[in-house]
């Protein structure tokens, strides 16, 4: 049998597997560097999390 | 950005949101296609007959499912009213918001559509004349869909009775989309002569429906 | 460390951050041999290279299905033991195992058109991994119906055990039913009948598909973590502005 033979359903069978796992890297990649800048915008505004607020003593926040 | 244009951002953002019925319509489309050979057998030469039939009726049943939030939603929190006292005429806005009714439930149904026939082994050529199909028939189905809406929208649980006034009216639709569907594989018919009645329907359906819609928008409201 | 210290998100969020990029790089190099493996194994006699379409379909089944197990671990330890991370693995987790669950149904799909002559047919093992698939996007569905994950955790607890019905269905379904798909020749009693020269590189595959997983877990995990402060403190802000 010729070595090559249906060599499109192979290639197309690894792209999907290419395709499928770099989304899957990328949609982690892309949502924690959000998150992590949602957070920091957040931050900025003065808000803070009870527990990081007990942890670091009187930390100053307005409005919380 | 003119006020529709707000109206009907507005109404996409919802849709795609939690709960909001975009996504929610796409499975219930896989889903029914996938029941199909549970009640049918899975011989895959009388799938392939009956695919595009099955598609219709999942792509209307889909629609349906989404229909219901057409106005009931903004009924529900006021907005409804506010919409009715704004600026804008009410066919315009029920236009908009059927717009986005289909840019929403009907666009992704129909790029599922390719793949789940791979399920029943619809050819190429007959995959093509049914996204076509979908593709035209589809906003008549919304904007059908939106009359009985707004008939329905001053009923609690009027979920079901939308589907018993709707579905008798999307009847051509259906008809005359799975001819078309058919006709690009094969049998005597060409394609485009079902292909013409089915543009026909949705391009009444763009006029009469906004029309009827808000008509009886203002008998239920008042 | 043991699981219950890591129950702590904050705890989590530190040992992930130096977990993470220690098990990318070792996912990458599992994966870089595993490739090689394949590449240089040997065609089949009767199916030619398209065999080599079954390093991808293989792993990325076992994987679909190990997710579904993990979620269902964390299914018990959300309504059993309260774990408090219990449910940010299973929402993590989803997502990925429908992923894996759609290349798998996409892989066999290419590999059975040569084959076979069909993308699909509908026998037991391929419709039942179907369902399983359409049952990661109801889970996936449900998660994002409820806005307060912690609230969805224990709706969606209760699908996933309900919904864990279908892997041994899978598993023995090319026994109990006629199939078109193959028999198991793997993971059977009496050891796999799979010629070595297969069989590394497919274990190979999934040792490297598993650790994507992992990775990615603990990634997702981590990022779920954080959108919940996020929303956290939203909610503080609007309570404190309102």
């Amino acid at each position: 049998m010729p070595a090559t033979a249906h060599i499109e359903f192979i290639v197309g069978a690894y792209g999907a597997g290419i395709v499928v796992i770099v989304a899957l890297i990328a949609w982690v990649m892309f949502d924690y560097r959000l998150q992590r800048r949602i957070l920091a915008e957040l931050e900025t505004t003065g808000i803070s999390r009870r527990s990081a607020r007990d942890s670091a003593e009187r930390t100053v926040s307005d409005g919380a | 950005m003119t006020p529709l244009t707000a109206l009907l951002v507005r109404d996409m953002r919802i849709a795609v949101r939690v709960g909001g019925g975009a996504m929610i319509g796409v499975l219930f489309f896989v889903v029914v296609v996938t029941l199909t050979p549970f009640a049918v057998g899975p011989d895959l030469a009388l799938l392939k007959r009956i695919g595009p039939a099955i598609l219709w009726l999942a792509a209307l049943l889909a629609s349906l499912l989404a229909l219901d939030r057409l106005f009931a939603s903004d009924h529900e929190d006021g907005s409804l009213d506010l919409i009715l006292t704004g600026g804008s005429p009410l066919e315009l806005v029920i236009a908009a918001k059927g717009l986005a009714h289909w840019l929403t439930t009907a666009i992704p149904l129909i790029v599922a559509a390719p793949l789940i026939g791979l399920l029943l082994d619809i050819e190429p050529p007959a995959q093509a004349g049914l996204v076509l199909t979908l593709l035209v028939g589809t906003p008549a189905l919304t904007f059908i869909g939106a009359v009985g809406a707004a008939i329905a929208v001053t009923l609690r649980r009027g979920g079901m009775l939308l589907a018993i006034i709707v579905l008798p009216l999307t009847v051509p639709v259906l008809i005359f989309g799975v001819a078309a569907a058919n006709a690009a594989v094969a049998g005597p018919v060409p394609f485009g002569t079902p292909f013409t009645v089915l543009c026909a329907l949705t391009l009444a359906s763009l006029v009469i429906g906004p029309f009827a819609a808000a008509a009886a928008l203002r008998l239920d409201i008042e | 460390m043991r699981l219950s210290e890591l129950a702590n998100p904050s705890r989590f969020l530190r040992t992930a951050n130096l977990a993470i990029p220690w098990l990318a790089g070792a996912t990458a190099i599992v994966f870089a041999f595993a490739i090689y493996r394949a590449m240089l194994a040997p065609d089949d006699y009767q199916q030619g290279a398209t065999v080599k379409i079954m390093f991808l379909h293989v792993p990325s089944a076992w994987l679909g299905m190990l997710c579904w197990g993990l979620m269902t671990i964390a299914a018990l330890g959300t309504l059993v033991w309260r774990h408090p991370l219990a449910d940010v693995a299973a929402k993590a987790a989803a997502p990925l195992g429908a992923a894996f669950t759609l290349l798998c149904l996409v892989t066999g799909s290419l590999w059975g058109r040569p084959e076979w002559g069909t993308y699909w047919v509908w026998d037991a093992r391929l419709t039942s991994e179907l369902i399983l698939f359409l049952l990661y996007l109801g889970v996936i569905a449900l998660w994002r119906t409820v806005e307060d994950a912690s609230r969805a955790a224990r709706a969606v607890a209760i699908l996933t055990l309900v919904g864990a019905i279908d892997l041994p269905i899978i598993k023995f379904s090319v026994d109990w039913w006629n199939t078109l798909h193959q028999g198991a020749s793997v993971f059977r009693l009496g050891g796999s009948t799979v010629d070595p020269t297969i069989l590394i590189p497919l274990l190979l595959m999934a040792a490297a598909f598993t650790l994507l997983f992992v990775t990615l877990l603990l990634a997702a995990m981590r990022n779920e973590i954080l959108r919940r402060r996020v929303r956290t403190l939203r909610l503080l802000q609007a309570s404190a502005t309102g």
